[in-house]
């Protein structure tokens, strides 16, 4: 119990957390901000079928896309989900979602990095912006 | 004792209609007037299919093991809450049935069953009876679910594993395959044998086929036929928003109440049904435009609901204790929609289907509403609660299971027939 306590402590005051990385949409990142409106629109019409208006996703099938690391994590990995889609089952908090994920590589280096911007910053999450660089440079790792 | 023995002998004046109390607020549903429910039991599980014995043992099988148990077996009380008495089965799933002395349970991939005491007690909770194993299962429409004819044959889902056969499932613009591979071992319903142990697909036959996804099925007693809901397919406006608007998208295409006989075909992929049309049209990924019928001749719908309400449970209702409008009708458990968005979501109810001679007859009707909690959290699509399984108890009692929290609702008639 005591290293259990004690690793979880460590954890909590060595792993920086999302919303301390986390640059606020205000007046003084007017690119974020705006990148956040255009990633709303993406996501009304590719996202909010499956995940769901409030970004709480569908029980069993579609993941919550609220407070979870795949989402607040590594940028990298998010943005690879989208382009390539996610075949396996995920759990989020003891609950499985199993529904596939189509990849969305139609969308362009922009329109990922919009989204994944608003979906970073929307349901209650805090975290960094997705750069068009970032989502370039995973696009480039999949096959053509 | 006097108090009680008057009480004794009201019950015993009115033999078939057991006064089960329901809770103050009718457990939170909206009813038709005389009717009432109650909360017979909090299971915490996610609770599939529901079955209740001829003693009103009710067995509840729940989607994933919860401390060890896959099936929950509770007990009545006289003032109709039940009591958790037991659970078995180390395995999640969704098929719950009873039958002539046998409890039948299926997991996404077999089917088992379990013998019946005199008391409606499974007798080897440990040792199930393997009946079917190896169905196929892929990561959406996994349920199994199951049921019995007069004549020992088993009928079991198997869900197709995919939204309509593109060659890339729910992706835009995809197109279907042609000869849709998934139908030879899913898409479909599957007979077995309800008494032989260890059939595979070879044992079995695909008795009705072109059926995307069924979760409620059940075996009309007056006509002595199998009746089941299909899921009909999503997104047509997410995977083709060229042809289809969002309100389209969210209206269409319908949930269908189909009567089968042996090789039946429902069309799907290929073909949807469009309730306000009222036309078989073409699907989308197999040259469909959203304007098209098909010409082709696949099994019309016995009936059609909105789109995308989830259809889980069926229940031919036999029972004597509610009006009599309602013998041999229908129940529908609508589990409720997801891909409605940007439009409300819809369903989280049960349907009522007057029936006539073993045939659909007259305009459905909602029956008992509000399992989502609010009319902000149906339209929100965050229900307190999803029915889902429906199960009729021996006195008559509706029980309608949930499996987003797990409560077990009985509801009753009351009032004066």
């Amino acid at each position: 119990m005591a290293l259990a306590g004690g690793a979880l402590s460590l954890h909590a005051q060595h792993r920086p957390t999302p919303a301390a990385k986390a640059k606020a949409p205000t007046k003084a990142d007017p690119a974020m901000a705006a990148s956040i409106t255009r990633g709303a629109v993406v996501y009304k019409n590719v996202c909010i079928t499956c995940h769901m208006a409030d970004g709480g996703g569908v029980p069993n099938m579609n993941p919550p896309l609220i407070k979870t690391e795949y989402v607040l994590g590594d940028k990298a990995r998010l943005a690879h989900i989208v382009l390539a889609g996610l075949a396996e089952p995920i759990e989020i908090d003891g609950n499985d979602y199993k529904q596939h994920m189509p990849a969305q590589n139609y969308l362009t280096d922009q329109q990922v990095a919009d989204v994944l911007t608003y979906v970073r910053n929307k349901f209650g999450n805090k975290a960094s912006a997705v750069q068009v660089a970032e989502v370039k440079a995973v696009r480039a790792t999949l096959p053509k | 004792m006097p108090a009680l023995a008057g009480s004794l002998a009201l019950v015993a004046s009115h033999p078939t209609s057991v006064r089960v109390a329901p809770d103050p607020n009718n457990a939170g549903l909206k009813l038709p007037a005389g009717f009432g429910a109650l909360v017979a039991a909090e299971t915490g599980g996610k609770a599939r299919h529901i079955a209740v014995t001829p003693q009103g043992v009710i067995y509840v099988k729940l989607n994933k093991v919860k401390d060890g148990k896959g099936i929950l077996e509770l007990h009545s009380q006289p003032n109709g809450k039940a009591t958790m008495t037991g659970g078995f089965g180390d395995y999640g799933g969704t098929g719950m049935y009873e039958k002539n002395g046998y409890l039948y349970a299926s997991s996404d991939h077999a089917v088992y069953r379990y013998k019946l005491d005199g008391k409606g007690e499974v007798t080897a909770p440990t040792k199930p009876e393997l009946l079917v194993r190896g169905l196929k299962v892929g990561s959406q429409h996994e349920s199994k679910s199951i049921v019995l004819d007069n004549a020992d044959n088993l009928y079991v889902n198997i869900g197709a594993y995919a939204n309509a056969c593109q060659e890339q499932d729910r992706t835009r613009g995809s197109k279907g395959i042609p000869n849709c591979p998934i139908l030879d071992s899913a898409g479909g319903i599957w007979q077995f044998k309800a008494n032989q142990l260890n059939q595979r697909y070879p044992d079995g036959t695909r008795y009705a086929t072109g059926l995307r996804n069924v979760v409620g099925l059940d075996w009309n007693p007056q006509d002595n036929q199998l009746f089941v809901m299909q899921h009909g397919r999503d997104q047509l406006h997410d995977n083709w928003p060229e042809l289809y608007g969002e309100k389209e998208s969210a209206a269409l295409p319908a949930e269908c109440l189909y009567a089968l006989t042996k090789g039946s075909n429902a069309g799907w992929p290929y073909i949807y049904y469009d309730q306000q049309k009222k036309e078989l049209m073409k699907g989308p990924e197999y040259g469909g435009d959203g304007k098209t019928p098909s010409t082709a001749d696949y099994l019309k719908p016995a009936a059609a609901y909105p789109g995308h309400m989830a259809p889980d449970g069926l229940l031919f209702y036999t029972g004597t204790m509610f009006p009599a409008k309602y013998r041999n009708g229908a129940f529908i458990a609508f589990h409720g929609s997801w891909n409605r968005a940007p439009e409300p979501q819809a369903g989280y109810f049960v349907v009522f289907q007057p029936f006539k001679n073993g045939k659909p007859d007259g305009q459905w009707e909602v029956f008992a509403d509000n399992f989502a909690g609010s009319a902000a959290k149906a339209a929100s699509g965050r229900a307190d609660h999803r029915p889902c399984g429906l199960a009729q108890g021996p006195d008559g009692s509706l029980y309608v299971s949930d499996d987003q929290k797990g409560t077990i609702y009985r509801i009753v008639y009351n009032a004066k027939k």
